[in-house]
């Protein structure tokens, strides 16, 4: 059975439609890429999986003994997070805190998921810098670490390069590859369409329902796949 | 004449400092969570609701357990606020000026009804003139609820971190946020009316704010600057309360001044520290090698 299956799954954002129809599973360890233009649903599409919000129709079934909860979620970093006062090793702590049940405080099994992903990502000599002091690309690694704190079978990532510098992206691209490599399935919403293609294994295009569904290499030699390759190379 | 005090009342003094400290711990924790969510204008309108909940007491002449009326009171505008912010009925910021104001214009009709108006309004707004006169149930009451709030934070405080930090991963891995949300309203509200007696309705959200305020100029970690907080707020009560009985004043004007002094010294300490990190230009954080390839 699949890890993730979307079974005619519709949408609706503030009441109004912004996507329909959209059937397409996720093997495990597979690395999808969910592009569109802006409004094509795709962000909405990312909140159903994980729970945020309510599907308008269909479903999202989860197999291979997946719980909702248990999905590393990359959101896209928020305006209080910018000047918030956490180091390092708290922020990537709090990745724990979907299984560690009504515990109060943090035991020692989840302070060794928190240094084997940050040692990983190579953030454990950081630990106890202030969150707001880094880069971009090490606050993107911090919260990739707290993503993997929270799963071991699938990541979801929202935007994750947004603001990051050609060399930062082309890195957290390697480390994402890595990381997906180690038997991770990854699902990553961008609108880097090119960027999507050369990392994931497989690209669902949207456009308020599925434009292109299938392989990465695929894509690139479909008509949809060629059209927009070319639009965004220009 | 702080002497005479001691020996006169030493009773009502160690009353007063038991609930100064216990109100001073509550506020300053709650205030870091309250700034980071940006929620600060939320204590600041619930004070204002708590004067008009004073009014009501006032004049249902329950003086002395004001704290039971004005704690349900305090806590149902506490939900409705949430509840309207979170739902985006009304813009966060027009619900508190609503709230807000239309709490005073009632609680000053009201107190018109009282026999001592102007000092009953006075001591709303500015504190009661010693803490001294806490009434037996106001007092138990503070010490009840204060503890059940420092117990709670603790208790909830990885929690809470994960979700002042990040709502939607907080929400994604299954912690019911709006419960916290609602807790966290519940426990601004009991702040604010345990606070309001110390300090006064128009200065309680200073409690709450500046000690938090303060610590973040100074502190970069999440707990560092829950203790930064908690340990300003103490330094504070206890600096301007001494300060209000050497100068015969009223304690809360006292307190909050004392808040501003430090909030003064941090500003500038944290300032003082940018410009050397500046200097050393910030080559303490190196990238890392990535480790995976």
């Amino acid at each position: 059975m699949a890890l993730l299956t979307f079974e005619s799954v519709g949408l609706s954002y503030g009441g109004d439609n912004v996507a329909h129809d959209v059937s397409f599973s996720v093997q495990a360890g597979e690395f999808w890429g969910i592009v569109g233009e802006n409004g094509s649903g795709k962000t909405t599409l990312m909140k159903a999986l994980l729970g945020l919000i309510p599907c308008a129709s269909g479903r999202i079934v989860m197999g291979e003994g997946l719980k909702p909860n248990e999905i590393g979620y990359l959101p896209q970093q928020s305006a209080i997070q910018k000047d918030f006062p956490a180091s390092v090793e708290e922020v990537v702590l709090s990745g724990t805190i979907g299984w560690r049940g009504m515990k109060p405080f943090y035991g020692r099994r989840e302070r060794e998921t928190a240094r084997a992903n940050m040692d990983m990502l190579g953030i454990l000599p950081i630990a106890k810098h202030s969150y707001q002091e880094l880069s971009g690309g090490q606050q993107q690694r911090v919260l990739l670490a707290r993503a993997l704190c929270a799963t071991r079978k699938c990541l979801v990532l929202d935007e994750p390069t947004t603001g990051l510098d050609p060399v930062v992206t082309a890195d957290f691209y390697r480390l994402l590859n890595d990381i997906n490599k180690r038997g991770m399935t990854i699902v990553m919403v961008s609108h880097d369409i090119e960027e999507a293609v050369r990392s994931c294994t497989h690209i669902l295009h949207l456009s308020c329902h599925p434009l292109f569904i299938g392989t990465a290499a695929e894509y690139k030699n479909s008509p949809i796949g060629r059209k927009y390759l070319k639009e965004t190379a220009v | 004449m702080i002497a005479s005090y001691f020996q006169n009342m030493p009773d009502i003094m160690t009353r007063a400092l038991v609930v100064g400290t216990l109100v001073s711990l509550c506020a300053s924790l709650l205030g870091v969570t309250l700034v980071l969510k940006r929620y600060s204008m939320i204590g600041d309108g619930l004070s204002h609701v708590g004067f008009g909940a004073l009014a009501i007491a006032t004049v249902l002449h329950v003086g002395n357990a004001s704290m039971a009326v004005s704690l349900p009171i305090v806590m149902l505008a506490a939900f409705v606020l949430m509840w309207l912010t979170e739902k985006r009925r009304m813009q966060g910021d027009a619900a508190i000026a609503v709230l807000s104001t239309g709490a005073i214009a009632i609680g000053t009709l009201l107190f018109r009804l009282s026999d001592n108006q102007y000092q009953d309004i006075c001591n709303s707004l500015f504190g009661t003139a010693s803490m001294a006169l806490l009434s037996d149930s106001d007092m138990w009451i503070t010490v009840g609820v204060s503890v059940a709030v420092l117990l709670l934070f603790i208790l909830f405080y990885t929690r809470i971190f994960s979700v002042t930090f990040d709502t939607n991963f907080a929400k994604a891995t299954g912690v019911h946020v709006s419960v916290y949300s609602m807790m966290l309203a519940a426990l601004t509200a009991v702040t604010v009316v345990i606070g309001m007696k110390m300090v006064g309705a128009i200065m309680v959200s200073g409690l709450i704010i500046f000690p938090a305020l303060s610590a973040m100029r100074v502190a970069k970690q999440f707990r560092s600057v829950m203790i930064t907080s908690a340990v300003l707020s103490l330094v504070c009560f206890f600096a301007g309360f001494f300060l209000s009985l050497l100068i015969e004043a009223q304690p809360g004007p006292a307190i909050i001044a004392v808040h501003v002094l430090v909030f003064l010294i941090c500003t500038l300490i944290g300032f003082m520290r940018n410009r050397i990190r500046t200097r050393k230009n910030r080559s303490i954080v190196v990238e890392p090698p990535c480790k995976m390839q």
